[in-house]
């Protein structure tokens, strides 16, 4: 669990990249973790071809759950994924992302902004990414 | 008077002595320092051995069969009632209503007493530190009776705000108030807001669940009209509390749950209700953990509660001193300053660290608290925290355990680089 608290991790908690807002966006979600109350909105803007352009997320909460949706945000702009790729990304994404054992009760953190753009992209709250069944 | 710190260390030593899971247990193989009382306290060995022995030797439904086990198995629970009277001083055992937890027992007055007696134009008062167990019954009562929902206002530091009460109290039918706050620790000063609550006929519910295993509880000195409180925060188990009710007005009140048990008479178009207190107690009681309550109570007034409030003071005051270094790295420290105003509940961040981080690097040392909203997000919102960290403290904690927390803490600030 000391493992937890890598360096590139309190840097994207504190440096959070793609932080902010966009100025028109073609699909958004915002939810939060009910246990700890930790938020996070996420915009999204698509070029011609339907493939995500831009992202921005914002919110507030643990390093973990900032730190991965800042890390997925970066995964979002290199791979310009359509909106039904995003909506079959599974928890994996992420926690490959954060590269760190992640304890069951943390998962809701790690998850939390996979959860908010799967829920963009499907235009409804999507399911916990770590409750899907493994497919 | 106090005693000297030798004998308040042997004391202590007997009394951690007394809890399996604190003698030799750790957690990510370091000793288990136990800061989460406020949520569930652990539980000494006679109550662990009471239910054992319950199941092993008496154990047979209650106020049903004739035969010599279940009159035993109901005598215990019966004096179980009693032992639970005693130890908050109600006038009769009867006063006392089991309940599953003290959100039960605020569920029942809502439900009965508040569904019979509001109306609109009739207002519920209750402040702006409860849990959600004491503002969402609320809630939902005043949107089916039309009454209305208020709040005495909690300073910057989480006081109470005690200025207009006169206004507050207009129209108030029912003071609905949390003894201790389960989130910062406040004592709420009861004997004004009872005073207050009475001289405009408001009837008064005290959400004692923080309280009642902390201090010495008199309801009628209190004059309380309503008192709720859970078995598992007073080393009892878990599943188990109940409701102190003014006989009259349990009286008045219709019934909550009905089935077996409460009734007296049932044909097949009317019911005729049992008497006090089983009125209230529809089906098969909780009978196993009522009794292991009971013996909660013993052993907390064998230790004593005026012990027991005198050592969280003791080492509350020790906590604030201890951690008040971190203040210069970002520790903030929530509630009143005076320790004999607050519990033994300390909530707190650390700079721009949020609460969850700060819980996980405690864990890694052994250290258990709870971070979050504490089931008060309208408080969190209030004053702005997205959550706290939250050490609870009580009679098996020692000044070793402050000591890990501080360091605990040492090590979080070192990791997320707080100068």
């Amino acid at each position: 669990m000391d493992d937890f608290y890598k360096e590139y991790i309190l840097d994207h908690f504190r440096n959070p990249r793609n932080f902010g807002h966009l100025d028109t966006f073609d699909a958004h979600a915002e939810d939060l973790n009910p246990l700890c109350g930790d938020t996070i909105r996420m915009e999204l803007k698509l070029d011609s071809e339907g493939r995500v352009s831009d992202v921005k997320f914002s919110g507030k909460g643990c390093a973990i759950s900032q730190a991965s949706a800042s890390m997925l945000t970066e995964t979002i702009k290199s791979e310009h994924p359509k909106l039904e790729e995003i909506a079959k990304m599974s928890k994996d994404v992420v926690l490959e992302n954060v590269g760190i054992g992640i304890s069951p009760t943390r998962m809701k953190c790690a998850t939390l902004g996979l959860k908010v753009l799967k829920s963009a992209a499907v235009g409804e709250l999507a399911k916990w990414p770590d409750e899907e069944p493994v497919s | 008077m106090i005693a000297s710190s030798a004998s308040i260390d042997a004391k202590l030593a007997a009394i951690i002595a007394d809890f399996p899971i604190l003698r030799d247990r750790t957690s990510r193989g370091k000793r288990l320092v136990y800061l989460d009382s406020a949520a569930t306290a652990q539980k000494p060995q006679a109550v662990i051995d009471a239910l054992v022995h319950f199941y092993s030797h008496d154990n047979a439904n209650i106020h049903r069969g004739v035969y010599e086990l279940a009159e035993r198995a109901t005598n215990a629970f019966e004096a179980a009632r009693a032992k639970v009277a005693r130890f908050i001083n109600a006038n009769e055992d009867a006063e006392i209503i089991w309940t599953r937890n003290a959100s039960e027992s605020i569920n029942l007055v809502s439900f009965t007493w508040g569904l019979a007696n509001l109306g609109k134009g009739d207002v519920v008062l209750t402040s702006q530190l409860e849990h959600h167990s004491n503002i969402v019954p609320w809630q939902l009562l005043v949107e089916r009776t039309g009454a209305e929902l208020r709040y005495i206002e909690a300073d910057k530091e989480g006081v109470l705000v005690l200025d207009d009460l006169d206004a507050k109290f207009k129209g108030v039918k029912l003071l609905a108030i949390s003894h201790i706050s389960n989130s910062i620790g406040t004592i709420a000063p009861l004997g004004k807001l009872i005073a207050a609550a009475h001289a405009v006929g408001a009837l008064v519910l005290v959400d004692g669940a923080q309280s009642v295993p902390h201090m010495a509880i008199d309801v009628q000195a209190l004059d309380v009209d309503f008192f709720a409180a859970s078995g598992h925060k007073m080393l009892g188990p878990t599943g188990i509390g109940f409701l102190y009710g003014k006989r009259a007005l349990l009286e008045a009140m219709p019934p909550f749950l009905t089935g077996g048990d409460m009734i007296k008479k049932v044909s097949y178009t009317t019911t005729t209700f049992n008497e006090l207190p089983w009125k209230f107690e529809a089906g098969t009681s909780n009978f196993a953990d009522a009794i292991a309550l009971g013996v909660a109570c013993d052993y907390l007034s064998a230790v004593g509660m005026d012990w027991i409030r005198e050592h969280d003071i003791r080492l509350t005051r020790y906590a604030l001193e201890r951690l008040a270094p971190l203040k210069e790295r970002g520790l903030e420290l929530y509630g009143p300053n005076d320790v004999q105003a607050r519990s033994s509940i300390l909530s707190f961040n650390l700079a721009d660290v949020h609460a969850h981080d700060v819980a996980s690097i405690l864990d890694t040392e052994g250290i258990c608290v709870r971070a979050g909203h504490h089931c008060t997000m309208p408080l969190m919102d209030k004053m702005g925290w997205p959550a706290t960290a939250r050490a609870s403290l009580y009679l098996y904690n020692t000044e070793a355990d402050i000591d890990a927390l501080y360091a605990g803490l040492e090590k979080a600030a070192k990791i997320f680089k707080l100068a």
